[in-house]
């Protein structure tokens, strides 16, 4: 059954693969270079004096426990936004899938919100959160709950995880819905003939034949919340209170695009390239391993 | 005779061509002033533009403060910065550090013959922005200082005398307890919590907030807002946010749209929201002096400046340069600096300005537009109190503004806090250091 084709001459695959090996190498392994080069030196933020340093940015970071913090922030935040984001995602893509009626304005209401920007995103949620004139902060103060997430730390996470999660359902719905409308029916039919229940039939046939989906969202939702969220933080509480919501990629933004220190930020991107991408291998190689193709 | 004719033509047209596009050299500039601030600086840029046909100034609106200066950097690295921007105090010894990247303005006013005399401009301002020969680095622009505000309806329902309002942190804890008992959801709040309630409280209080005279005698400067002094003060907020007194805003101007809206009583931040509270505030108020604590000798001694100058970059042309000096001039004059003091809230750059503005009976009409002037002039500076410049402070300053937000959320003492504050200032000094040598 397998399809290969044979080139005759040596050289026509390589002409062929030519362009996409450009682009990555100019798009991707230059500045990606660059980067792991900058992360060496010392310059000024006019990169009038540069003087190699070695090692000494990454020891800077590695002394200072507030960076050191930032890695639980990031692990929280991270796990925070996969996790719900994947879970509601399932949820409202189940009960999509069961809808006759009007199906399709459902669905498409549920995938706009995938067309906000980021930034967007986390203003229009920082605005029905803001301290004081906010709709929600309203409710919750008529409520006796005090929401100053500008001070309370944990109030500020709930907040870019809301709004971070919020933009990122619409991706996973889309391909959960996908997901699910592959699964024969006939699979489903007769489990429910054999007496089961939705919810056994759920956890028993529908979730491990989503697996594939999942273990993928799963990827892609982790990559997400490590690099895509800056713009909801930096819109929101912009790493803030103390520190409170600072996670690895903001930090690394702030440093290099506010403050101007080429050097530290570009060894926070080295550190962050490795982390993504001995976490995209430990979810292949074990991770996947559960799933059932 | 074709052939010559059409290139008589083409000759002609060519001539035309280049004396339309000599007619303005275009100037850019790129700044970080929104809302109000931002219409008038365009009506300044209009104003010089009618005012002279040589140059069109182009002003640009590049985001906050330091969105604007990095990407001036980033531009810079590029190989095409602007020819001016605008750059908040903090950066100051950042763009001092860059020789090579900026123009100092004594020597492009020089080189363009304008007349220039820095004895013109306010002692506050120009101490801040010139080297340690006295010349100016950078042309003053807006310059405002941290002031304090009381919306005088919320004192009368409080039972307080709206014309008294506290001077010392003693009588504020007074007004404070009654405003609170009488149901005000916000007693007091505070913009730019660092500016404030770190670099202005030590200015006027005659501390060091580093050593070398702020920073301004040196870039092996250390930090030294770990004082006791520092340390009851902020224990002192941390307290009052404990008791419902003090409402934490944010590390910008949040805490003035929470003044404006009535929801806050009392508010510490800078004398440019001035302008805004006028247009928004649907209350009466007034603008006052900091508060200072009268246990610690010698305060209040004078406050410092916040706010941002104009730098101009180096490589530009000499032409390009002449009309630089020339819009300099022009912002100089004192009806253009009367203008924006009285329409923003920022202080007046220039002595002239300042007496025109006194003579034409504005303060009388308007009181409180001079709080700021009066309170940078209270004393003469001291080595304490006449600036501050130090390296990479936007970091600096976000570290400050950490650490006091743990002591309000009551995860630290001030000590501990403040403490963690220097050691960690310290760092990015040597940092800076090291990268300027």
């Amino acid at each position: 059954m397998e399809k290969r084709v044979f080139f005759r001459s040596a050289w026509l695959p390589y002409a062929l693969l030519a362009p996409q090996i450009a682009v990555t190498l100019i798009f991707f392994f230059w500045p990606a270079g660059q980067a792991v080069w900058l992360s060496f030196q010392l310059q000024d933020a006019f990169g009038l004096k540069t003087q190699f340093v070695g090692l000494a940015n990454f020891a800077a970071l590695f002394a200072d426990s507030h960076y050191l913090d930032s890695f639980k922030t990031t692990a929280i935040f991270s796990v925070l936004v996969a996790v719900a984001g994947i879970a509601i995602a399932l949820l409202l893509a189940v009960m999509a899938d069961r809808v006759v009626k009007g199906a399709l304005a459902y669905k498409t209401l549920l995938i706009w919100p995938y067309a906000v920007a980021p930034a967007v995103a986390g203003v229009l949620w920082a605005f029905l959160f803001a301290p004081s004139i906010g709709i929600i902060t309203y409710v919750l103060k008529k409520n006796g709950i005090d929401w100053n997430w500008v001070l309370k730390g944990d109030q500020a996470m709930l907040l870019v995880v809301i709004a971070s999660v919020w933009k990122q359902i619409s991706y996973n719905f889309l391909f959960f819905l996908a997901g699910l409308q592959s699964i024969p029916r006939s699979l489903i039919e007769a489990a429910a003939i054999d007496g089961a229940g939705p919810g056994r039939r759920f956890w028993t046939i529908i979730f491990p034949l989503l697996s594939p989906t999942t273990f993928f969202l799963m990827v892609i939702n982790i990559v997400y919340a490590f690099f895509d969220t800056f713009g909801v933080i930096d819109a929101t509480t912009q790493g803030g209170p103390a520190g409170a919501t600072q996670i690895l990629v903001y930090k690394a933004y702030y440093d290099g695009m506010k403050a101007a220190d080429i050097g530290s930020s570009s060894a926070q991107s080295a550190i962050l390239m490795l982390i993504v991408i001995s976490l995209t291998v430990v979810q292949f190689r074990f991770v996947e391993r559960k799933v059932q193709y | 005779m074709r052939f010559t004719a059409l290139t008589v033509t083409l000759f002609a047209a060519g001539i035309l061509g280049t004396s339309t596009a000599q007619a303005a050299t275009e100037i850019q500039w790129w700044h970080s002033m929104s809302g109000q601030h931002n219409d008038k600086i365009n009506e300044i840029a209009r104003g010089f533009n009618a005012s002279q046909a040589d140059y069109k100034l182009t002003p640009v609106f590049k985001g906050s403060y330091p969105e604007s200066m990095t990407a001036a950097i980033a531009a810079f690295r590029a190989g095409n910065a602007p020819h001016i921007v605008q750059v908040f105090e903090v950066g100051t010894a950042t763009m001092m550090a860059a020789k090579g990247a900026v123009k100092p303005v004594h020597e492009i006013m020089k080189e363009a013959g304008e007349p220039f005399n820095p004895k013109n401009y306010l002692p506050a301002v120009t101490g801040y922005y010139s080297d340690s020969h006295g010349n100016m680095l950078s042309m003053p622009f807006n310059s405002s200082s941290a002031i304090f505000y009381i919306n005088k309806d919320a004192y009368k329902k409080a039972g307080l005398d709206p014309a008294k309002a506290p001077t010392t942190w003693k009588e504020f804890a007074t007004a404070a307890e009654k405003l609170k008992a009488a149901g005000q959801s916000c007693v007091y709040t505070s913009g730019w919590p660092s500016w404030v309630h770190v670099e202005n409280f030590s200015a006027w209080h005659n501390l060091p907030i580093g050593t070398k005279e702020n920073g301004m005698a040196g870039i092996d400067t250390v930090f030294q807002v770990n004082s006791p002094a520092h340390v009851k003060h902020i224990a002192m907020l941390g307290d009052y946010a404990k008791k419902g007194w003090f409402t934490y805003a944010g590390r910008k101007q949040e805490g003035e749209d929470r003044f404006i809206s009535g929801e806050c009583a009392m508010l510490t931040s800078s004398s440019s929201a001035m302008g805004k509270i006028r247009k928004g505030a649907k209350f009466d108020f007034s603008a006052h002096f900091l508060p200072y604590h009268d246990d610690i000798k010698g305060a209040p001694q004078n406050s410092i400046i916040g706010g941002a100058t104009l730098w101009v970059m180096s490589g530009k042309k000499a032409d390009e340069y002449k009309g630089i000096a020339k819009f300099f001039s022009y912002l100089s004059r004192p009806e253009v600096q009367m203008d924006w003091h009285t329409a923003t809230g920022y202080v007046p750059i220039t002595l002239a300005a300042f007496e025109m503005t006194q003579k034409s009976g504005y303060y009388e009409k308007n009181p409180g537009v001079d709080v700021a002037i009066r309170q940078l002039n209270n004393k003469a500076p001291t080595g304490n109190s006449k600036g501050l410049r130090f390296g990479n402070f936007v970091q600096g300053r976000e570290v400050i503004e950490e650490e006091i937000e743990t002591v309000l959320q009551g995860k630290k003492d001030a000590k501990t806090a403040m403490d963690e504050a220097v050691r960690r200032g310290n760092e990015i000094l040597r940092k800076f250091e090291a990268a300027n040598k």
